[in-house]
């Protein structure tokens, strides 16, 4: 099947205006009729949730943590991208745009693009109203950085920590909406079905994570803001609880997995110290604007201390390889150079795989206090992981597993092919293509859920009578079953093996064969051994406990099982992409030096996989892409 | 390294709970001590006992989720560092380790470490905003904040929710949670408007929720994992004598 986007036609420089324009209106004495249901509470769902509870309707929010706080979007340190120009060096929406369209490798949506590049300025506006500290200048203006795949300055940034203060920006409109009683906040609550009646998305199954509960929600629309399925890794820089979970009982029920390949390896996080490590801790790309990228040009040097290696022994390999870029190229880039080095056996520190990311130019250039004021939250994390003072030796970092471009897939209004069924930010996979640049992630979830939603939703809203399904339903006893049933099986195997010890299994077949680099031959071998293990998983997992109590054993089992399902699905995706493109890269696919080479006449399209079973053939759905307004090119950074 | 653990164990709000004491036989100096636990409780299930609970997501020290006091110091006493960020190389071969949940009246234990820290959303819910709406608002840089108020500001915002501070507080005081989140925006232009009626609904609302007063132990920026500054106490007060008097 050819699925449309339904994307605005005609010039795209007004193709969101006139969207909105002919977009439905719910009257404001019949919003309140209308139950929406929210799950994640990150800068999406947190966003969507309180404008939705602003504007009227009720809304019901869940998250699985303990408050809505704490989504992952917490985590990322650099900074948000907007088009503003403050800095008065070239910026407009239109260099946002195509700098996105050429950093996602052409393979994202043109007129979502836009859409994102148009509201990016006002999210800051609305950032501001609500009182997150950004960063300011001595005349009191908001102060810009750079960021990797531009040359412009459009990072908007608060320290290391943008991330937190963007979601505490939510939350705190979250919470207003508490209290005005439009939005009811669900914690610690685990998404475990989407309900499904006559193909329209009418409600969700949860487990109550503090005692077992299997508890049903009706709503008139469904909107998952879930976050990314990068844990699939089993190491990578997500939160624990970060899972596929929730997107994939959508799969399950008929929404299509679009583009899971898609997958970022971002270039600068701390390297792996032993097999026990539970998680990769990220460092901000942001560092890579005063830090030198390099490694020993001669193997026998990388057991030295690095102070012992002169500047002419050093291999600054980003610098040498993209000269106009620099240490600023785009993170898939980033990643794959400092793998290459690492194959080449030049990397650094235990187990060689590393490469250094060296401030001391610019301390000497700018002082260490300058340095300290703009990373230092960053040098202390650093220090408390490694032991390492970063101020007197450089840092040592490693790509990991970061960032899910790929996700469910959506039309132009965010919503799935259930209807009734919308997908924001990370969880779904409109706008980053096959590569995400720095700081758009805060960006999109932000732009989903305080400017897209609040319009496009009510499209569908006036097609359906509110509350024509509601809780007693039989589909909601009948997902209640199905999950209570799946639960009861994990808890009566009773095997050998924990979740986690399996959960590092599947982690290591994915970085090896469906990692930063794949090939024919890995991605075969992945799809024999991802079936044998989770075979081996439902015959012989061990989850202690009972479902009636808190128990994270289960929680984990629960959302292992569904990373099994998927990550055969993610890897038939990059089987069936016989192209590098952003964060793809296929080795049989790439130039004599080593560059990624797209195939635009075969695979210009979003593939979107349609579940058809455990150990059936997905059947694929094809959505052409069209490049009206950026050329597509190769994408140059040298 | 070898270590003796003694955990807190408690099977829900009305159980008694108990220490329990537990080997950690093999512990790798690189390891957080998150990780640490994930080694035991490891181990307690392939027995088939019930793990340790404890709450956690991160892992990089700033969702604010993990919750342990360790050797009777909320965070384990490590300047500015949350468990998740702890290490074990700050321990020695042989260390007997005391792990407990966070105590206090308006923590109620869910499970083993576990704690339910809903008063501190309450007390968030009752005005720790500015109410703007979606939308309709003036443009980024129409309101100059001068680089000074701007980083107290951001000072005060670094707080992550963890609740330290109310464990490590004989009094269980929410003052500095609260201060923080008042003073970030009372300083802010955007934020003045409603600086008398936010400080009175959440200082109310921390009674509420069965929090104490501050009575200058500052244990509580001791214990804080972002090194939220007590002046924030200050500034609360004052914004409460300021709206008192109104």
């Amino acid at each position: 099947m050819i699925l449309d986007g339904k994307c605005p036609t005609g010039p795209i420089e007004t193709s969101w205006d006139r969207h909105r324009f002919e977009s439905k209106l719910v009257n404001p004495a019949n919003k309140r009729k209308y139950k929406v249901l929210c799950v994640g509470t990150g800068l999406a769902g947190g966003a969507a949730a309180a404008s939705l509870g602003e504007l009227g309707y009720q809304v019901e929010a869940f998250c699985y943590q303990d408050s809505a706080r704490r989504a992952h979007s917490i985590a990322a340190q650099g900074g948000i991208n907007a088009a503003k120009n403050y800095p008065n060096d070239g910026d407009s929406v239109y260099r946002l745009f195509y700098d996105t369209i050429k950093g996602g490798d052409f393979r994202a949506r043109e007129a979502d693009v836009w859409r994102l590049a148009q509201v990016s300025n006002n999210i800051i506006d609305q950032c501001v109203a609500q009182g997150v500290p950004f960063a300011r200048d001595y005349a009191g203006y908001l102060d810009n950085r750079s960021f990797g795949g531009a040359q412009v300055s459009r990072t908007f940034y608060a320290r290391g920590q943008t991330g937190q203060q963007l979601l505490l920006g939510a939350y705190s409109a979250l919470s207003r909406q508490v209290k005005a009683g439009t939005v009811k906040l669900f914690e610690r609550r685990e998404m475990l079905d989407l309900v499904v009646v006559d193909g329209v998305a009418r409600g969700i199954t949860c487990r109550n994570m503090v005692n077992g509960e299997i508890e049903s929600y009706w709503g008139d629309a469904v909107i998952l803001a879930t976050g990314g399925y990068v844990n699939v890794f089993y190491l990578s820089t997500n939160a624990m609880g970060c899972s596929v979970t929730a997107a994939w009982k959508a799969a399950r029920k008929g929404a299509y997995m679009a583009n899971p390949c898609y997958t970022q390896i971002h270039p600068t996080c701390i390297p792996q110290h032993g097999d026990q490590q539970s998680k990769l801790t990220l460092m901000s790309e942001s560092l890579r604007n005063d830090g030198r990228c390099w490694v020993p040009k001669k193997a026998e040097d990388c057991e030295k201390p690095a102070a012992d290696i002169a500047d002419e022994d050093r291999d600054y390999y980003l610098e040498r390889k993209y000269p106009s870029f620099g240490n600023l190229a785009p993170r898939d880039i980033a990643s794959r150079a400092a793998k290459e080095q690492c194959d080449d056996s030049r990397g650094v520190g235990p187990g060689k795989r590393g490469v250094y990311l060296d401030f001391a130019d610019s301390i000497n250039r700018l002082s260490e206090d300058t340095i300290r004021e703009r990373y230092g939250n960053l040098f202390e994390m650093y220090e408390k992981i490694t032991d390492e003072n970063a101020y007197k030796q450089p840092m040592r970092i490693y790509p990991a597993p970061h960032y899910s471009m790929g996700g469910l897939w959506v039309d132009y209004n965010c919503m799935s092919n259930v209807p009734g069924l919308f997908v924001l930010g990370e969880a779904n996979f409109s706008v980053h293509g096959a590569n995400r640049l720095g700081a758009s992630a805060l960006m999109q979830g932000l732009a989903d859920g305080y400017f897209v939603i609040p319009y496009t939703i009510a499209n569908y809203l006036v097609t359906v009578k509110p509350g024509e399904v509601k809780g007693d339903h039989e589909a909601f006893k009948q997902s209640a079953d199905e999950v209570k049933a799946n639960i009861d099986k994990l808890l009566s195997i009773n095997g050998t093996k924990t979740p986690s010890e399996f959960h590092r299994e599947l982690g290591k077949i994915m970085w090896e064969n469906v990692g930063m680099a794949r090939s024919d031959a890995s991605l075969n071998e992945a799809l024999k051994l991802i079936p044998a293990l989770r075979e081996e998983f439902w015959k012989n997992v061990k989850v202690v406990g009972t479902n009636e109590q808190f128990n994270q054993e289960l929680e984990n089992a629960c959302r292992l099982a569904d990373f099994f399902e998927f990550a055969e699905i993610l890897t038939k995706d990059a089987l069936n992409r016989e192209e590098s493109c952003g964060g793809h890269f296929r080795t049989e696919h790439q130039t004599d030096d080593g560059e990624a080479t797209r195939n635009d006449e075969d695979f210009c399209y979003v593939a979107a996989w349609e579940f058809k079973g455990v150990g059936v053939e997905p059947e694929l759905h094809k959505e052409p892409l069209k490049f009206d307004n950026v050329k597509l090119a190769v994408r140059s950074y040298k | 390294m070898k270590l003796k653990l003694h955990v807190w164990r408690q099977n829900g709000p009305n159980d008694q709970g108990k220490l329990e004491t537990i080997d950690a036989p093999n512990v790798s100096p690189d390891q957080s001590f998150l990780e640490m636990l994930d080694d035991v409780n490891q181990a307690l299930a392939l027995e088939g006992k019930d793990v340790i609970a404890f709450d956690h997501d991160c892992r990089e020290g700033i969702c604010g989720m993990c919750s342990q006091v360790i050797n009777g110091v909320p965070h384990g006493g490590q300047d500015r560092t949350t468990v998740c960020q702890l290490h074990m190389r700050k321990f020695k071969d042989g260390d007997e380790i005391f792990i407990e949940p966070w105590k206090a009246r308006a923590f109620p234990v869910i499970k083993d470490l576990v704690v339910d820290r809903n008063g501190l959303e309450r007390i968030m819910q009752a005005g720790g905003y500015t109410s703007c709406h979606t939308g309709g608002v003036a443009d980024g840089n129409a309101l100059p904040i001068g680089k000074p108020e701007a980083d107290y500001a951001m000072d005060a915002a670094e707080c992550i929710g963890c609740g330290a501070c109310v464990a490590s507080c004989p009094n269980s005081s929410a003052m500095l949670y609260t201060g923080a989140k008042v003073a970030q925006l009372a300083v802010l232009p955007q934020g003045k408007i409603e600086a008398a009626k936010r400080v009175m609904a959440m200082t109310e609302a921390a009674k509420e929720n069965g929090f104490g007063n501050c009575s200058n132990h500052y244990e509580c920026q001791a214990s804080c994992p972002k090194g939220v500054d007590v002046k924030f106490i200050s500034k609360l007060n004052r914004e409460y004598m300021k709206a008192l008097v109104k």
